[in-house]
């Protein structure tokens, strides 16, 4: 069974991401903002993370960047999930690093779609 | 405002045989209810109460402009980009397996039942990532029966739920900008696809034969007796060893003598008089 972390400071969000995750048959970790993701991620790589952007103590850009400076040696996937939905915040990501960009709202074929892009799902 | 009240078993049926009519499509007994969804907006936009309202403008109508509305909302027009991607990939390399056998001749697609587009502007952005196997770029043509869907197709705008669906966010800012909430193609995808009306099981092919043929998810609404006539029409269409791309749960098998299954690409069919052919001979 495939791991996702979910990262989001809302925990609607939150719940609705872990209830289509989990029909696609993922476990589900929840993390509410970046700093609480990483400590999550150095514990035990998932193998995917639903990134949202503007977080509390975390923003989601700077996890990233602290995740590739992490040193982790299998780094996971990581989606963002946000609704900066801008091509500037976009093409930001995409040099930072993420692998996909899920914009919100979002519903399960979208979800679903962008994980087997990124070879998850 | 709109009748609740069931509406009668002639108005569905004589709807149901309209879109025959026009299109080759059929509504299944088990998918009637999606004709009272489906008309909903078409009977608040012209004021009328009930589907049976509706059905006396229609046999009423001096015009099949009424006609053309109810067809183009009553066809399934399900498609996202890169719809099965595995499938889109092997198409990539039969095309390219293609183009190495017939040298510097253009390669021609078709894509039958495009909808609003997704289908062959995705193959145009695979072609353009594959640029080097090609001497120029393969030529896309794209046809659909409802001139609602080659509209939109065209103007390739998508809602930001289309765009999600199957593209990769790479390829999305690659070829896509944003417009009052919608992503607009660039004009220089939207170029490489000449889109145009055709009815498949009325209208001839478009003109020249072709390398592949898509025709994904578009049998699966046609009457067995129409699979046959359609299969028959392509197959006039497909240069000799051409490959016929079919929707997953769609078949040749048992209904045409024209093609028969791919060894080389599976899940794809030829034509059956290709012994020699150049495609064949790739594949």
């Amino acid at each position: 069974m495939k791991t996702c972390l979910v990262v989001d400071d809302s925990k609607v969000i939150r719940k609705v991401a872990r209830h289509i995750l989990e029909t696609l048959d993922f476990e589900v970790r929840e993390a509410g903002d970046g700093r609480e993701a990483l400590d999550s991620c150095l514990a035990a790589t998932p193998d995917v993370v639903l990134l949202d952007w503007n977080m509390p103590v975390m923003s989601g850009m700077d996890f990233l960047r602290a995740l590739k400076n992490s040193g982790l040696e299998k780094r996971p996937k990581v989606v963002f999930c946000t609704t900066e939905n801008g091509m500037a915040y976009i093409r930001a990501a995409i040099e930072a690093g993420a692998d996909e960009y899920v914009m919100k709202p979002f519903d399960r074929e979208t979800l679903e779609s962008k994980l087997q892009i990124v070879g998850v799902a | 405002m709109i009748d609740h009240m069931a509406p009668s078993g002639g108005a569905m049926q004589l709807i149901g045989a309209l879109l025959e009519q026009r299109t080759g499509q059929q509504i299944a007994a088990n998918r009637a209810w999606r004709i009272e969804t489906a008309l909903k907006p078409v009977l608040r936009e012209r004021g009328l109460p009930s589907l049976d309202a509706l059905v006396g403008q229609l046999l009423g109508a001096r015009s099949g402009e009424l006609a053309d509305q109810v067809v183009d909302v009553l066809l399934n027009q399900e498609t996202s980009f890169f719809r099965d991607v595995a499938v889109l990939d092997q198409i990539a390399a039969a095309a390219v397996a293609t183009q190495a056998a017939i040298g510097n001749r253009r390669l021609r697609i078709w894509s039958a039942g495009c909808s609003t587009g997704q289908e062959p502007l995705s193959l145009a952005m695979l072609f353009d990532e594959k640029a080097d196997a090609f001497p120029m770029p393969p030529e896309i043509v794209a046809t659909d029966v409802s001139a609602a869907a080659l509209a939109r197709a065209r103007a390739g705008r998508y809602s930001q739920f289309e765009i999600q669906r199957g593209l990769p966010v790479r390829r999305m800012v690659q070829w896509f900008d944003t417009e009052g909430g919608d992503w607009v193609a660039r004009q220089e995808l939207v170029r490489r696809v000449q889109f145009r009306q055709q009815n498949l099981t009325a209208d001839v092919p478009p003109p020249g034969k072709f390398d592949i043929i898509l025709c994904r998810n578009v049998m699966l609404y046609f009457s067995l007796p129409l699979r046959r006539q359609v299969f028959d029409r392509l197959a006039t269409a497909i240069q000799p060893g051409g490959l016929l791309v079919l929707g997953a749960g769609e078949t040749v098998i048992g209904l045409t003598e024209h093609f028969t299954p791919s060894e080389a690409f599976r899940g794809f069919y030829r034509t059956a008089d290709a012994e020699s052919a150049p495609v064949a001979a790739a594949g």
